[in-house]
């Protein structure tokens, strides 16, 4: 561990680490032959929101689908290294990744609300798809608790029955977010989940994460400078020294340092704008 | 909708801007003295309204009243006929509209008439097997079998009942047989075995039906000593031809099911065959369904295999592991290879009985295109 730079951040905000933070520890991620990543190490703080920043292709995106174990669904795709969620090491042998992924929820760069299933079945999906039986009354309040906890409780409280494809985008998108929430993680991560919407949902969605991270730690790739600098509390500044080589972590500190006084001459030439 | 006329100068070509240059440099630059241009005209000739569907109509009256009065091949007057509805409309459309018009013109005439040589054969067959057919489609048909009949009257109820006996238990075979290889090949499979499973259902869409007829008898011979003739013999040998056609549409609609889908599953913590299970299998069902509906009437209309492997019977048998049975196709066809005394009665069962396997197959096809609607996903907008 110690052959790695570590990079901690310190502790700005007032509010207390309630949750599960994650501890990335000289993570090394691959594609096949391809080394995708090299040597992470991080400490995402719990119930703060985490901007992963960088240009295209750094790696971000697969550090955070090696945070719940998504990256290895690619074929040939594997890992070295440690992830700790909550203290616990999500790639010690005897982890089970489908339960790994019930504490690590995700939201995706599309919305992809399941188009067979109304919008109350798509909320209470995660809860149903693991063959957990309850009572309809419970699952009418995870219904009303995860849409309301994803601001779309008003819009949509008196069609539940219908498809959940029929939504706008922005609401699809906050529809996958309380179908993330309603299995209640610990850490919720977004892969862009802006990216495809227009500014009103946007802004909709940065508020509902600004909300979110008092009970999840939150973690947010985004290719929207302003998005990280107004949604997040930290930002981890990836980039690659070259194409074909592996994407490594740059900086890491809170957001506010990164937009206004980078340590590294890397961060202020891609948040000012002059590459990437 | 008309271009430049022929005879229009070729648009000048448009000299490169030199970006490289100093901009001092540029300024100084020689403007070239202008070119006229000449505009491509957006108005322009038009033969009048439906002028060319007029000259082909009158082609094909032409041809009609060729085949009519003359000894000519009808084929070698349809020809001409066609040539000269090609060569007259081009002339015309090229003097007055200018060539792409005049090809445009050519290729939608050809175009048509390949379509309708194509679909001719198919409203030929459909023609006649109504027009003799309907003379049997009548209530004692369909309820009555062909025991004890020599004669005339007697009925295909009996081999009704055998067609559809016979394609439920290939259909009960080959579905989950085939659903399940198709869940295998599309989300489990990899390397050289989901290779070689691919080569080979991929062989076993071509395998000739005879040859799957043999195969179910050999296979039954083995076991039940030779001779043996038993309905679910038949249903064994349309497994055969049925398996690679459900494989290969299941697989093609499960192709089609979003990554996205998948990964919100796996997301939300929940196991691969589950995803499979509620996820992946409601989405691409409408798909499924159709696809199955297609296999059943592709092998419903087989009738190699089943003389083989069912035999021929004139009774009504609800019981496919119990003796011959009868069924539509394997009764038109001995029907119209051994007729009795009264020749017409058979031959009138036989092509009834052909009519009767259409109508089956396309009622099959009708709701393999209605039944996706009530299962439908919900598409976006």
């Amino acid at each position: 561990m110690t052959m790695h730079e570590t990079y901690t951040a310190p502790a700005t905000l007032a509010a207390p680490e309630t949750g599960k933070a994650v501890e990335i520890i000289g993570l090394n991620l691959f594609y096949g032959a391809f080394h995708a990543v090299k040597d992470v190490t991080m400490r995402i703080p719990a119930n703060r929101v985490t901007a992963f920043i960088g240009s295209s292709g750094c790696g971000k995106s697969t550090v955070l689908r090696s945070i719940n174990r998504m990256h290895e669904l690619v074929p040939g795709a594997h890992v070295q290294g440690e992830v700790l969620v909550g203290g616990e090491d999500i790639y010690a042998p005897d982890v089970d990744p489908v339960a790994v992924r019930r504490q690590v929820g995700m939201v995706f760069q599309q919305p992809n609300p399941f188009p067979t299933m109304s919008i109350y079945d798509n909320v209470v999906a995660g809860v149903r798809l693991n063959g957990r039986r309850m009572r309809r009354e419970a699952l009418d309040e995870i219904v009303e608790r995860s849409l309301r906890g994803a601001h779309l409780w008003d819009e949509v409280k008196d069609r539940l029955d219908r498809p959940g494809a029929g939504l706008s985008g922005g609401q699809q998108q906050r529809l996958c977010i309380a179908r993330a929430i309603a299995v209640e993680p610990e850490v919720l991560l977004m892969d862009e989940p802006a990216s495809a919407l227009d500014p009103i949902s946007t802004l909709a969605i940065e508020d509902l994460v600004r909300e979110l991270r008092r009970d999840y730690t939150i973690v947010i790739v985004t290719h929207n400078m302003q998005q990280a600098s107004r949604a997040s509390d930290y930002t981890a500044f990836f980039n690659l020294e070259a194409t074909g080589r592996p994407g490594h972590l740059v900086e890491f500190d809170t957001t506010e340092k990164i937009f206004s006084n980078p340590t590294k001459q890397e961060t202020e030439d891609y948040v000012s704008g002059r590459f990437g | 909708m008309s271009t430049r006329a022929p005879q229009d100068p070729p648009r000048p070509e448009v000299a490169p801007v030199p970006t490289e240059e100093p901009a001092a440099v540029a300024e100084v630059r020689v403007r070239p003295a202008p070119v006229p241009r000449a505009r491509p005209a957006i108005t322009g000739g038009a033969l009048p309204p439906r002028a060319a569907e007029g000259l082909t109509l009158g082609a094909a009256i032409l041809a009609v009243a060729a085949i009519a009065l003359t000894d000519v091949s009808p084929v070698a007057i349809v020809l001409c006929a066609l040539a000269l509805a090609l060569g007259s409309v081009y002339a015309w459309s090229r003097i007055v509209e200018g060539p792409r018009r005049a090809k445009d013109r050519a290729v939608t005439i050809a175009v048509t008439s390949a379509f309708l040589f194509a679909v001719a054969p198919l409203v030929s067959v459909l023609y006649t097997v109504a027009d003799r057919g309907l003379a049997r489609f009548d209530g004692e048909f369909f309820t009555e079998s062909a025991r004890n009949v020599v004669g005339e009257g007697g009925g295909a109820y009996h081999a009704i009942v055998g067609t559809l006996v016979i394609t439920l238990c290939a259909a009960i075979i080959s579905v989950p047989i085939g659903i399940l290889a198709a869940i295998y090949l599309q989300e489990y499979g990899r390397g050289p075995l989901k290779r070689w499973l691919t080569f080979f259902v991929d062989v076993m869409t071509g395998i000739p039906s005879i040859v799957a007829g043999l195969f179910a008898f050999a296979l039954f011979a083995l076991f039940l000593g030779p001779g043996v003739r038993l309905g679910i013999m038949g249903a064994v040998a349309l497994s055969v031809l049925m398996i690679p056609i459900v494989v290969r549409s299941t697989e093609e609609m499960l192709k089609v099911v979003p990554d996205s889908l998948r990964e919100a599953s796996y997301a939300l913590g929940v196991p691969k065959w589950r995803t499979i299970l509620k996820v992946v299998l409601p989405t691409a069902l409408a798909g499924i369904v159709t696809g199955v509906m297609v296999a059943i009437a592709r092998v419903m209309g087989e009738t190699a295999p089943l003389i083989i492997t069912t035999g021929t019977f004139s009774s009504t048998n609800w019981n496919p592991f119990d003796g011959r049975m009868e069924n539509l196709p394997v009764f038109s066809f001995n029907q119209y290879k051994n007729p009795g005394v009264l020749r017409d009665a058979y031959f009138d069962r036989a092509w009834a009985a052909a009519l009767t396997l259409i109508a089956i197959v396309m009622l099959l096809n009708l709701a393999a295109r209605l039944l996706p609607r009530r299962f439908g996903t919900e598409t976006r907008r």
